[in-house]
C-alpha cells in the first residue's frame, strides 16, 4: 500500500454534489429507519408473538373478569369494549418505554457512533427510531384487534378509522420511545434505564384512562392524567375504535406536541451516549 | 490554489473531566496517503479520531477535514467520511446486503445507483456470495469486511479505521488489509487508521504518528523512523525509544477501563 501512495495515485475527490434539501432528507432518513425495523422484524418474527402474550392476557383475563363483576362504571359501554383501546395504548407504551435500551446496546456495539457520523440530522435519527418502536407496537395492535373481535368487542370496521388508529399508536409510541432515549442519554447505562423504565411505566399507565374512566379518579390523579399523553392516546383510540365521544383535534395536537418535544429533547441528549 | 490536507489538526486538546486525553497535538494527513496513528490503549488515538469525525466536540484547537471545519461544517465533514469503529458494529438481524443498503440510504446514494453501488461495495470486499445471509452468521473477518463495505458505499474521500484488526486471527487480519489496500488502489481515498499492531503499520502505512499519553512523540515514514534508530530496528523499537514504554500498557491506568473493556469485547466477539 505504501508503494501505491508514493507512486502518486490520484486522491479520491472530496467534491460532493449538493445534498438533498433538509425537507427531503428528513422524511427520507426517518423512513429508512422504519424500513430497517421492518426488515429486522421480517427476519425474526418470534418477538411479535412473545410480545403479544401480555396484552392478550390483559384482555382475556383482566378484561373478561372485570366485565363480569361490573366493578368499573363505564356507562352504556361494556367494560371489555372500554378496555380494548386502553390495552392497545398500553402495548405501545410497554414496547416503547424500554426502547432506550436498544440505543444503549447500539452505543456499546458501535452502531450508534456510525449512525451519528452519517449526514443524518439527529432529529431524523431520533424520529426514525421512535417510529420504529411504533412499527413494533403496530404488530401488537393487530393482534389485540383480532383478539378483541373474537371476544365480541364492538370494534369499528371503517378502514379510515383503523388507519387513524395506527397513526395514533405510532405517535404515542414515538413519544414514549423518545422519552426512553432521552433517559438513556442522561443515565447512559442499561441497568439504570431498566430501573427507571420500570419505575415510570406503571404510574404512566395507572395515571391514565386506560383501565378506568377519568370520572372515577380522585382529583389529584385526574389532574395528573391531564398531563399524561397516554390519556389523549386512549381518548382518541376509544373514539376511533368504539365510537365514544372524543376531541380528535386536541388529542392529535397534544400527541404531536409531545412527539416534537420528545424528539427535540432526545436529539439534544443522544450525543452524550457517543462520548 | 493548494489542495487542502485531508486532515489538518492544530493544537487539539481534549479533556474528560480532569483527565487530559489529547494534549495539544498538531497533525497533517495528506490526500491519498495511508496514515497510521499508533499507540497503546489510552494514548489518545480514539479521542483524536472522534473529534475529527464529529463525535466529540473540538474543545480547544482547530480540526479541518479537506478544508471543512469540524465545528462549523459537521454535515460537510460527515459526507466525506467512511468510518469503521473499533467495535463490531453491524446489525446482526439484517442481511449483509441490507446492512450496506441501509448506509447507502443514509449517505444519499441516489436510488437509481443504489443497487449497483451496494453490489460494488459488497463485491469489493468479497461478500457478494454471502450478501443475502444474516450478518449474524458471518465470521469475525467477514464482519469486518462488511463494515468496510458499509463505509465504502459512500465512496468516502477519507476512510477512518479505528483498530480494524483487533481480535482477528492473522488470516482474517491479512484479508482485511488486502481489501483495504485494493480499495485504496482503486479509489485513491485517504486512509487514517489507528492500531497498536506495529508490524501492520510498518507494512501498510505511508506515514505514522506515534501517540503516547495524549501527545504525538514522532511522525514520519516507518522506514525513515526505523533507519534513524539503527540497523535491524523495528517500529516497536522506535516506539519504545520515543515513549520509554512497552505496547502492553503498563501505564495504561490512564487508558481507561472502558476502552480496554471495549477492546476485549470486540476481541471476544470476533474470536
Amino acid at each position: 500500500m505504501r508503494s501505491a501512495a508514493l507512486a502518486g495515485l490520484p486522491a479520491a475527490s472530496a467534491e460532493r454534489p449538493a445534498p438533498p434539501a433538509l425537507w427531503r432528507r428528513f422524511p427520507s432518513r426517518t423512513a429508512t429507519f422504519c424500513l430497517v425495523e421492518l426488515q429486522k422484524l421480517s427476519h425474526d418474527r418470534t418477538e411479535l408473538f412473545t410480545r403479544a402474550v401480555q396484552p392478550v392476557l390483559w384482555l382475556v383475563i383482566f378484561g373478561q373478569t372485570f366485565s363480569r363483576i361490573h366493578a368499573i362504571p363505564t356507562g352504556s359501554t361494556s367494560y371489555l369494549d372500554f378496555l380494548a383501546p386502553g390495552i392497545i395504548a398500553q402495548s405501545g407504551l410497554f414496547v416503547a418505554i424500554f426502547y432506550g435500551i436498544q440505543i444503549i446496546w447500539e452505543r456499546d456495539a458501535g452502531v450508534l457512533n456510525k449512525l451519528l457520523v452519517t449526514p443524518t440530522p439527529r432529529a431524523a435519527l431520533i424520529l426514525g427510531k421512535g417510529f420504529s418502536a411504533g412499527i413494533r407496537a403496530l404488530a401488537q395492535v393487530v393482534v389485540v384487534l383480532v383478539v378483541s373481535a373474537i371476544l365480541g368487542v364492538a370494534l369499528t370496521v371503517n378502514p379510515l378509522k383503523i388507519v387513524a388508529t395506527f397513526v395514533i399508536v405510532m405517535l404515542g409510541s414515538a413519544f414514549f420511545a423518545c422519552l426512553s432515549m432521552s433517559i438513556a442519554g442522561i443515565v447512559l447505562k442499561r441497568d439504570r434505564l431498566m430501573g427507571i423504565g420500570q419505575m415510570i411505566t406503571m404510574p404512566l399507565f395507572f395515571a391514565s384512562n386506560a383501565l378506568y374512566p377519568l370520572a372515577v379518579m380522585p382529583a389529584w390523579l385526574r389532574a395528573l392524567s391531564k398531563v399524561n399523553p397516554l390519556t389523549y392516546e386512549v381518548n382518541a383510540l376509544r373514539g376511533l375504535l368504539i365510537g365514544t365521544p372524543a376531541n380528535y383535534p386536541v388529542d392529535f395536537a397534544v400527541l404531536i406536541a409531545f412527539v416534537i418535544a420528545g424528539v427535540t429533547t432526545a436529539s439534544l441528549l443522544i450525543g452524550r451516549l457517543a462520548r | 490554489m493548494t489542495e487542502p490536507a485531508a486532515v489538518d489538526v492544530r493544537g487539539l486538546r481534549h479533556r474528560f473531566g480532569d483527565h487530559v486525553a489529547v494534549d495539544g497535538i498538531d497533525l497533517q494527513v495528506l490526500p491519498g496517503e495511508v496514515f497510521g496513528l499508533l499507540g497503546p490503549n489510552g494514548a489518545g488515538k480514539t479521542t483524536t479520531i472522534r473529534v475529527l469525525n464529529t463525535l466529540l466536540p473540538a474543545q480547544e484547537g482547530d480540526v479541518f477535514v479537506f478544508g471543512h471545519d469540524v465545528r462549523r461544517s459537521q454535515t460537510a465533514v460527515r459526507r466525506l467520511l467512511g468510518y469503521v469503529p473499533q467495535q463490531l458494529s453491524i446489525e446482526a438481524a439484517l442481511t449483509g446486503r441490507e446492512n450496506v443498503s441501509w448506509f447507502a440510504r443514509l449517505f444519499d446514494v441516489p436510488r437509481r445507483e443504489r443497487r449497483a453501488r451496494v453490489d460494488e461495495a459488497l463485491g469489493s470486499m468479497g461478500l457478494l456470495d454471502a450478501a443475502d445471509r444474516l450478518a449474524g452468521t458471518y465470521s469475525g473477518g467477514m464482519v469486518r469486511r462488511l463494515e468496510l463495505a458499509q463505509a465504502l458505499v459512500n465512496q468516502p474521500a477519507l476512510l477512518v479505521l479505528d483498530e480494524p484488526t483487533v481480535g482477528l486471527d492473522p488470516v482474517a487480519r491479512g484479508s482485511v488489509w488486502e481489501h483495504v489496500e485494493r480499495m485504496r488502489l482503486t479509489t485513491g481515498m485517504t486512509v487514517l487508521v489507528t492500531t497498536h499492531y506495529m508490524e501492520e503499520a510498518d507494512a501498510m502505512c505511508d506515514r505514522v504518528a506515534m501517540m503516547h499519553l495524549g501527545t504525538i512523540r514522532v511522525v514520519g515514514q516507518p522506514e525513515e523512523l526505523r533507519r534513524a534508530l539503527g540497523p535491524g530496528a523495528t517500529l516497536e523499537d522506535v516506539f519504545r525509544r520515543e515513549t520509554g514504554n512497552t505496547l502492553d500498557g503498563e501505564e495504561i491506568g490512564k487508558g481507561g477501563l472502558r476502552e480496554i473493556r471495549r477492546t476485549r469485547r470486540t476481541a471476544g466477539r470476533v474470536g
